[in-house]
């Protein structure tokens, strides 16, 4: 049975050149060069793998960007991803994550009838987590979070769901919005082949208006929440360093022995 | 869309900035070349080194990541442009010349003949497998007593009246050699026969009876990578065995051409690998109460490292564009793999000073990048061949005879 998959996935300042927050908006710079958010390789890796063991269909993505950015979703697509829906707009400057939401499942609409939705559980510059769960909302369509394997059987998808103590077993009908977590599959490389290929996959560039959304719906109209304020994280104290005489051992188990978790 | 840069804000990883002069494309093969070297080479390649082994599981990993014949056309192979090759090449050697030499081999000196000399059922029988890494490929040039003058080889090919080959011979310092699954050989032809005494280039599977490749051990350089010698004790070959499309010395020095422009690029690897490591470890060894970085001739070194590597990334680049617009000549060849070679030899020499004892264990790279050099300054032409090549080049007159 062959099956189609959407990924959500967001294009983000390089994690390794350290960003930069706009005092007047108080959200992240992000006129730089965009990469692939790895939190999102993760999600792209497994709907990949799902697409592989169903013997057919595609992956397609669907991300929200400024300036027609395509260069995290040429690593998507150099990966195996067949299309992209990629929404840019002036107008989406400011989206919160309900804004972000809103056009994502309108993108999703236009990406074709999908037997899944997969998203990362958060972006790795945002931090909400709450867009997969307001996606589903949105397209009407159940949602499972934190996933770790993801199996489907017939019309059913079979969620391992990781939990604090270990993981539940949770099943949902097609389709279904399931969120990943990172880390839980090993993302292949972009191969050569792959990025010869991924010029030629189709990226259908779509604004605001051509999802049949209202301007004033999303970006800093339509936002329901406001930054208030930005502050920089308090550096960590630091460490104590013991001096191993023979006995930093037990000083070890000492110190962990107070903070109970031994 | 290029990153926001602030004015006079330098990178000490490249000074000139020389990412702004690639394509988008080019950075994504580049990184991701880049990350598979630190995800699977640089964790072991130093016990690899240790041990005088090279793994051949490796081969798979860099066919799935389609490195293998990767500017070639076809056949499963990825068709990048030469540039991308190069980049390509370049971000192996950072981990390993042995490493980069298993991928030029392969795909420059192994692939490169048949897909451009062979008949369409030697290209099929052998490319696919060897673009995946499934199938190993050598090439047997140099002998004991033919290295930079290759046309006095002794190995011959002797035509049988059924049209079989009969091949004599043995060659010398041959990557891969001894894992290979298929042998590209030059070999002389009879000079009173139809080929007159030229040279011919066979297809040879290594279970031929007759093919034998021992190893050659107590290497202290390109410990990581297989090197053998062949020996051709009347090995007998179906006519279709030849390589069809190509007689004479320009077979081979094609092949050649095509492993030194990827050599171009990787010394400028290995370069920037010793400079990264004399530049990290300046700024954390603490002497006389301040880390040697601040003293004045450290910093003399460190400065001189980085502009060689810098200058021959910019080389290379260009060498790059060069080729892909088909406007590539031998001594330009020549120009880069000499220079760029050398240069990344005195660098990792230097950078070994920097780390003072700890410059000469493989704890640290530099010196595992320095004993690798010495091999590459002399294989693929050596420096003072590349001298001559270009010499001819602006004078007019061959020192070579």
């Amino acid at each position: 049975m062959a099956m189609n998959i959407v990924v959500c996935v967001k294009q983000i300042p390089d994690p390794a050149d350290p960003g930069e927050l706009d005092p007047n908006t108080k959200t992240l710079k992000r006129d730089v060069k965009l990469i692939l958010d790895e939190a999102d390789s993760y999600g792209v890796e497994m709907a990949l793998q799902l697409v592989d063991a169903a013997g057919g269909g595609e992956v397609t993505l669907v991300s929200m960007a400024p300036d027609d950015e395509v260069g995290g979703i040429r690593t998507a697509l150099a990966m195996g991803a067949a299309k992209a829906v990629l929404v840019s707009d002036e107008a989406l400057v400011g989206s919160d994550a309900l804004g972000t939401a809103k056009v994502l499942a309108k993108a999703i609409e236009r990406a074709g009838d999908a037997d899944l939705v997969i998203t990362a559980t958060e972006s790795s510059d945002g931090y909400t987590g709450t867009v997969p769960e307001q996606v589903a909302e949105l397209l009407g369509l159940p949602s499972i979070t934190f996933a770790k394997s993801i199996e489907v059987d017939g019309n059913t998808i079979k969620v391992k769901r990781q939990t604090e103590a270990g993981y539940d077993d949770v099943e949902a009908p097609t389709p279904a919005v399931i969120s990943v977590t990172a880390g839980v599959v090993e993302p292949r490389y972009p191969s050569f082949k792959g990025i010869m290929a991924a010029k030629s996959k189709p990226v259908d560039e779509v604004t605001v208006a051509d999802l049949g959304l209202d301007a004033d719906a999303v970006g800093w109209a339509g936002a329901r929440q406001e930054i208030v304020e930005i502050a920089t994280a308090e550096t960590r104290e630091a460490g104590t360093i013991i001096e191993d005489e023979g006995e930093g051992y037990a000083q070890i188990v000492d110190f962990l022995a107070d903070l109970k978790v031994i | 869309m290029s990153a926001e840069r602030i004015p006079g804000e330098i990178d000490p990883e490249d000074v000139l900035n020389l990412d702004g002069l690639l394509s988008d494309e080019e950075l994504l093969g580049r990184d991701t070349v880049r990350r598979f070297v630190a995800d699977k080479v640089l964790p072991e390649v130093a016990d690899w080194f240790d041990d005088g082994r090279f793994p051949l599981e490796m081969a798979r990993e860099f066919g799935d990541l389609g490195l293998l014949g990767m500017h070639l056309q076809g056949y499963g192979c990825a068709g990048t442009s030469a540039t991308q090759y190069g980049l390509a090449c370049l971000e192996l050697e950072a981990g390993d010349s042995g490493v980069r030499s298993f991928v030029s081999v392969q795909g420059s000196l192994a692939m490169f003949p048949i897909w451009a000399f062979g008949s369409e059922e030697q290209k099929q029988t052998w490319l696919p497998g060897m673009a995946a890494g499934e199938l190993i490929g050598c090439f047997g040039l140099t002998e004991p007593d033919s290295g930079s003058d290759p046309g006095s080889m002794r190995t011959t090919a002797r035509r049988e009246a059924s049209g079989d080959w009969i091949i004599d011979g043995a060659k010398m310092w041959i990557t891969n050699g001894s894992v290979a699954d298929v042998a590209v050989v030059w070999a002389k032809t009879d000079p009173d026969g139809p080929d007159e005494g030229k040279v011919r280039g066979f297809v040879i599977p290594t279970d031929t009876p007759g093919f034998t490749a021992p190893i050659i051990h107590r290497k202290v350089s390109l410990r990581a990578s297989v090197t053998s010698e062949l020996v051709l004790e009347s090995v007998r070959l179906p006519a279709d065995a030849a390589l069809p499309d190509v007689v004479g010395m320009r077979g081979p020095l094609s092949c050649l051409n095509e492993a030194r422009f990827g050599i171009a690029f990787g010394a400028v690897g290995a370069g920037r690998a010793c400079y990264e490591a004399a530049r990290d470890y300046a700024l954390e060894r603490i002497q006389f109460d301040q880390p040697i970085a601040g003293f004045q001739l450290t910093q003399r070194k460190l400065v001189e490292m980085m502009i060689k590597v810098q200058r021959a990334n910019l080389v290379a680049l260009h060498l790059g564009r060069l080729k892909d617009q088909g406007d590539l000549a031998t001594p330009q060849i020549s120009f880069a793999k000499k220079d760029n070679v050398r240069n990344a030899l005195e660098v990792a020499r230097e950078a070994r000073s920097v780390l003072g004892a700890n410059g000469i264990t493989t704890e640290y790279p530099v010196i595992r990048h320095m004993n690798n050099l010495e091999s590459v300054y002399t294989y693929e032409g050596t420096n003072e061949i590349h001298t001559l090549i270009l010499g001819q080049a602006i004078t007019g007159i061959s020192a070579f005879s």
